[in-house]
């Protein structure tokens, strides 16, 4: 473990649309090119990921959201447990506790919500969800400099 | 939402994944006696993508596809790969592709039916249908098993780095391409993969014991549970074993007995036809010459262990033998009886891994091979849900011009709805609100076919399970939800 890393973790499909918010911010932030930072992106969080997330001590969980408050919700993450109509996705708050339960590991976690607007079949953000990812940025920033 | 019909009847509704793009619901109409008239499960299908492909280069399409499902890009990606080989003229793939390919999917099974088993119907199993949703989940699991959900989370870890070892990235993966793969597996990931697969032949077989042990413990309930007869359609290698990445069609009636063999691929529209009803978005495939009202079928891990003669993995095999003496000379029809056949792969998964481990062809050789370039391409894989069909068209600029794709949900539609049918039969027939065990009974039933909800979007704020229960005149008896 090296527990000066941050882990940025991002999931989204970027063939829809603002969907691909979360690995959009993953794109933007390797430009800083900071060694304290380690990121990861898929299309879902899954069950795994508690492996990661279990070798930080700083986690921001990154996704779109159809519900968040415009440009984005940043907030801090408490563990917690669903059950699943499919196996097709795990939230952020199971991840984290899976990492507690299994790992005995408690990092700090938070959850970024990045609002997104269209969110059908195709590349690339709408204007307004552009426009987030920046205030997004800037947000992540901020996070990583608490 | 609950409503109530013209003619007085009223229908539960249980809404449970609304994504940005497909969803989910059970509708369960009840008459004034509370008794079941009808029940449907309504799922959005996810067909834009067809057209969305349109115009791309047949090249293109195996990366582009993979985004079509976020929890089994690989599926796609290989079979969309497949499909480009018949246009490339790549009648056969070099060995070095085709063994590297296998682990691909080998991997994507294995951590597929893992995830399953552990975090979605273990629970169900463990802790019984009616036990607190607090319960009832995967870190109910951790609390009351802890060693066997940390080796799920770990079973997990090690199909991901084996997708990431022979695919590449995760998002964008290429190393599956037209003809054949784009890179050899590593030395260095060949032997650290290597060092762990014991264990995870090791840890499946736990699984599948403790599936069977769960299963037989619990067999007065758990395998009349949702039980239905049916047709089951797979693909199998020519000699009858079961094979997951390449193959020909394969059906059996419900009593056993075969439908059609060795259908090649090319040819499944032939022996499939794609149906619809009024009250759905999603088609309804069925065997053409039996009709769609007597031609409907199951896939996926359950089909392909009743079709298949034999597994030519020594371990499954064995426990192939023991399974099938469930259905006493017939096929197994139980609904549960998926969980077991699903852990049965799981095992074959790992036991293919480690033979492809430890073959040197993954290690070098060629990677493509070409022929004589086609206008078409039709390839069928088993993906981890089941049958995956993928049918492209392009034109001479190399341009896709139509696309088919029928995925394992499609496959499977009408035998969920059958599934939830009789379930509703079982669990809901004169009851006046919806208890818990009672809703988890449905999504158990479901459960078992893992269906893809066009899993292709997530986004938070969007998982709500909300069920009403509304009387004759429309006003609400009953609401639960889930969020």
């Amino acid at each position: 473990m090296n527990p000066a890393r941050k882990l940025i973790i991002a999931c989204g499909n970027p063939l829809r649309g603002d969907d691909g918010l979360g690995p959009a911010l993953i794109d933007r932030l390797s430009w800083l090119d900071r060694s304290d930072i380690e990121t990861d992106v898929d299309y879902q969080l899954n069950i795994e990921d508690a492996v990661t997330v279990a070798a930080h001590e700083r986690i921001l969980f990154v996704d779109a959201s159809v519900t968040a408050p415009s440009p984005f919700l940043l907030k801090p993450l408490a563990p917690s447990s669903e059950i699943a109509f499919t196996s097709h996705r795990v939230t952020p708050g199971t991840v984290l506790a899976i990492c507690h339960d299994h790992f005995d590991h408690r990092p700090e976690a938070w959850v970024m919500a990045i609002r997104g607007f269209h969110f059908e079949l195709g590349e690339g953000l709408s204007v307004d969800a552009l426009g987030n990812l920046e205030e997004a940025f800037i947000g992540v920033i901020e996070w990583l400099e608490r | 939402m609950t409503t109530t019909t013209q003619n007085g009847t009223r229908k539960i509704v249980i809404n449970p994944v609304t994504r940005v793009e497909g969803h989910g619901k059970v509708t369960i109409q009840l008459d004034e006696a509370n008794h079941v008239t009808q029940a449907r499960l309504h799922i959005i299908e996810f067909r834009g993508f067809e057209r969305f492909v349109q115009g791309h280069f047949y090249w293109e399409v195996p990366v582009m596809v993979q985004r079509l499902c976020g929890i089994c890009p690989v599926s796609h990606h290989l079979c969309a790969s497949k499909a480009c080989d018949m246009i490339v003229g790549a009648e056969a793939i070099t060995p070095t592709a085709e063994k590297i390919r296998r682990l691909m999917h080998y991997g994507q099974t294995f951590q597929s039916h893992a995830l399953h088993f552990y975090h979605l119907s273990s629970p169900d199993l463990l802790f019984g249908f009616d036990a607190p949703v607090e319960q009832r989940n995967v870190i109910g699991v951790i609390g009351a098993y802890p060693e066997i959900a940390k080796k799920a989370v770990l079973m997990r870890k090690f199909g991901q780095e084996v997708i990431k070892a022979t695919v590449g990235k995760k998002i964008h993966g290429t190393g599956s391409i037209p003809g054949g793969v784009n890179k050899h597996l590593t030395l260095e990931d060949r032997d650290r993969l290597a060092a762990d697969v014991d264990t995870m032949v090791e840890w499946s077989l736990e699984g599948l014991q403790l599936c069977k042990e769960l299963t037989r413990n619990g067999d007065e309930m758990l395998l009349p549970f949702g039980a239905f007869e049916s047709n089951f359609l797979s693909i199998v290698r020519a000699d009858g074993c079961l094979d997951l990445y390449d193959g020909n069609l394969r059906a059996k009636n419900a009593d056993g007995e075969i439908i059609f063999d060795q259908v090649d691929p090319s040819d499944y529209l032939d022996v499939i036809r794609e149906g619809v009803r009024n009250w759905s978005y999603m088609k309804f495939p069925f065997i053409r010459d039996l009709g769609q009202e007597k031609g409907w079928y199951r896939v996926g891990p359950l089909a392909r262990i009743n079709n298949c003669d034999f597994i030519d993995t020594p371990i499954a095999e064995a426990e192939r033998q023991e399974f099938i003496q469930i259905g006493g000379g017939r096929p197994v029809h139980a609904t549960m009886a998926y969980h077991w056949a699903r852990l049965i792969e799981l095992v074959h998964s790992a036991e293919k891994m480690r033979e492809l481990l430890a073959d040197p062809d993954v290690l070098r050789g060629e990677l493509t091979t070409s022929g004589e370039r086609r206008g078409s391409g039709i390839a069928i894989i088993e993906a981890p849900r089941g049958t995956l069909i993928h049918h492209y068209d392009v034109d001479e600029n190399d341009q896709v011009v139509r696309g088919n794709l029928i995925v394992s949900t499609t496959h499977n539609n009408e035998a969920m709805n059958q599934a939830v049918r009789v379930v509703a039969d079982q669990y809901l027939e004169g009851q006046a609100e919806i208890s818990e065990g009672m809703l988890n009974a449905i999504e158990v039933g479901i459960r078992a076919y893992d269906p893809c909800l066009s899993c292709a979007t997530h986004a938070l704020g969007q998982m709500r399970l909300l069920v009403q229960l509304i009387g004759p005149h429309g006003d609400v008896l009953d609401e639960r939800m889930r969020a």
